[in-house]
């Protein structure tokens, strides 16, 4: 009995997970149903876009024109261990298109956009506007949930592309800035050596981090528990799911991009 | 008519409520009284299904609310949320016209906005308040926001939980004499959770007492002052002493 104890918890744990992730999926279709079925919000449709898109640029550009920079002068002083220096612009395009962009786009989101979902919606639930929205016939699935989540399918891919281009730069500048390289012969190699794929791999991973991050926004908001604690937990709930998530989902995209 | 039998509901190990049978006559104004956290709010929400009740059955004009068109069972309602309940992303009116600007025949905005000024102007509210956000209102005023958003349809139901609540005595009065009207003028059928006795004499036709989840007495408020029952006679006198423990 005690000997199995473990085994036990360890059983009822992994039930739980489960539970989780089959209450998840089915929230997720549900609002891709509600997506394409009207009635149809534009208000709050565009109020999502700008707030998940337009008001994240700065944070997206500010992180990919750092995370650009330092991979270039790692690129250089690792490639010099073996006279390699020569790639740091073909290494900085392929890190930052591929993995950096849409990882730390996504993640952002994540902290920026999931955790602002989740408090919003959690706090509605908890001071009743959520039963006020169903009494005026009004389904939250569409009027909450479908425009948040469609407005990040949309818009993150293109901040994904936007933390490319600017990361790019940010290697650029400094390569050209200090590390000597030519400034044409930089950007020639760079879009010489990007190939279509490696492009169309991070904008739909783009697409799949801003699904991820907006649903699971929504979902903690709306299973949030009573009070204030409730929508402390759902937003810290939130984040932790978006994150882990989004890095599942990159090795998975990865994988299935560039292994076959 | 508003028909319910032997409903049950329970959070957790908390029996909120343990049979509740009550009947709410089309045209009539049906007001609940009884202690804090008893069920009165949960009761309104289980008629919503906004709360599932655990056993059963609820019956608007002879259908069961489980097995109606929701949005056509909705359109009759109107209800005023405990806690007003604002959408504090909209500005006072466009709370007040929400379901007027939602749906097939929703109104134009500017329309849609008179409205909701002369709903503000029945619940005591100047115009200018119209523009501006929840958050920045008063909790009475708050209050008479979401009292004018549950009316602003003129729907055939109205459910108001505690709609004097955090009001001065003259305001309350303006609130009484409001539901009142919209009772004998309108026809609609009101369901009313207050504390507040003067409230329940003006409100109401019909008087229910719920204790222990279930509906201790009920009967026309004419008659509450000889009810007979110990738990209404204490209720409304509001002595410590009686059947009702004081710490619950
Ligand atoms: N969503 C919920 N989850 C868990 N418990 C709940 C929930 N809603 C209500 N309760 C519990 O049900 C009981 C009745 O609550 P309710 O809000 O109906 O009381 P009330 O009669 O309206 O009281 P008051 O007059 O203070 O408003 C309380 O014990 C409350 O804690
Ligand atoms: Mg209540």
């Amino acid at each position: 009995m005690t000997l199995l104890a473990p085994l036990g918890a360890l059983g009822r744990a992994t039930l739980a997970l489960l539970a989780m992730v089959g209450r998840v999926a089915l929230f997720a279709l549900s609002a891709l149903s509600h997506m394409l079925r009207p009635p149809f919000y534009g208000r709050e449709f565009g109020a999502a876009l700008m707030n998940v898109g337009w008001l994240s640029l700065p944070v997206v550009g500010l992180t990919a024109i750092f995370t650009g920079g330092a991979l270039a002068l790692q690129i250089y002083s690792g490639g010099a261990r073996f006279s390699a220096e020569a790639v740091v612009p073909q290494i900085v395009a392929i890190g930052i298109v591929r993995e950096l962009g849409p990882v730390l786009v996504g993640l952002m989101i994540a902290a920026r956009v999931t955790s602002s979902i989740a408090a919003e919606i959690a706090t509605m639930k908890v001071t009743e506007q959520i039963d006020a929205l169903v009494t005026l016939s009004t389904d939250p699935m569409k009027y909450l949930v479908a425009p948040r989540v469609l407005a990040a399918l949309i818009v993150v891919p293109l901040l994904v592309a936007v933390g490319d281009v600017i990361g790019i730069f940010g290697g650029y500048a400094v390569a050209t800035g200090t590390l000597g390289f030519n400034a044409a012969a930089y950007l020639k190699n760079t879009v010489d050596f990007l190939e279509p794929l490696d492009i169309i791999s991070s904008l739909v991973k783009g697409c799949a981090f801003g699904g991820l991050a907006a649903l699971m926004g929504c979902y903690f908001g709306m299973t949030s528990g009573r009070g204030a604690q409730g929508v402390g937990r759902a937003t810290k709930g939130s984040v932790e799911a978006a994150a882990i998530l989004i890095l599942a989902a990159n090795f998975l995209l990865t994988g299935a991009f560039f292994s076959l | 008519m508003i028909d319910l039998q032997g409903v049950t509901k329970a959070f957790g190990n908390n029996h909120v409520l343990r049979g509740v049978d009550l009947t709410i006559e089309r045209g009539t104004s049906m007001v609940i009284i009884g202690g804090s956290g008893t069920g009165k709010s949960v009761l309104l929400k289980c008629i919503l299904g906004l709360v599932a009740p655990d056993a059963g059955t609820i019956t608007l004009e002879g259908t069961d609310v489980t097995k109606t068109d929701r949005d056509a069972f909705l359109a009759r309602f109107g209800m005023l949320f405990q806690g007003a309940a604002l959408f504090d992303s909209l500005p006072v009116w466009q709370n007040v016209a929400f379901r007027l600007l939602q749906g097939r025949d929703r109104l134009p905005k500017p329309e849609a906005r008179d409205r909701a000024i002369e709903k503000l102007r029945r619940v005591g509210l100047k115009a200018d308040v119209a523009d501006r956000l929840p958050a920045e209102l008063s909790g009475g005023m708050q209050k008479r926001v979401g009292l004018a958003r549950a009316i602003a349809a003129d729907p055939e139901i109205i459910f108001f939980d505690e709609p004097t609540t955090g009001l001065d005595p003259i305001m309350a009065g303006v609130i009484n004499e409001l539901i009142r009207e919209i009772v004998t003028e309108m026809g609609a059928t009101a369901m009313t959770i207050t504390h507040d006795m003067t409230s329940v004499r003006a409100i109401s036709d019909r008087v229910a007492m719920l204790h222990d989840g279930v509906i201790q007495w009920t009967g026309p408020v004419s008659q509450l002052d000889s009810s007979g029952d110990p738990y209404v006679a204490q209720f409304i006198s509001g002595s410590a002493e009686g059947p009702i423990e004081a710490v619950r």
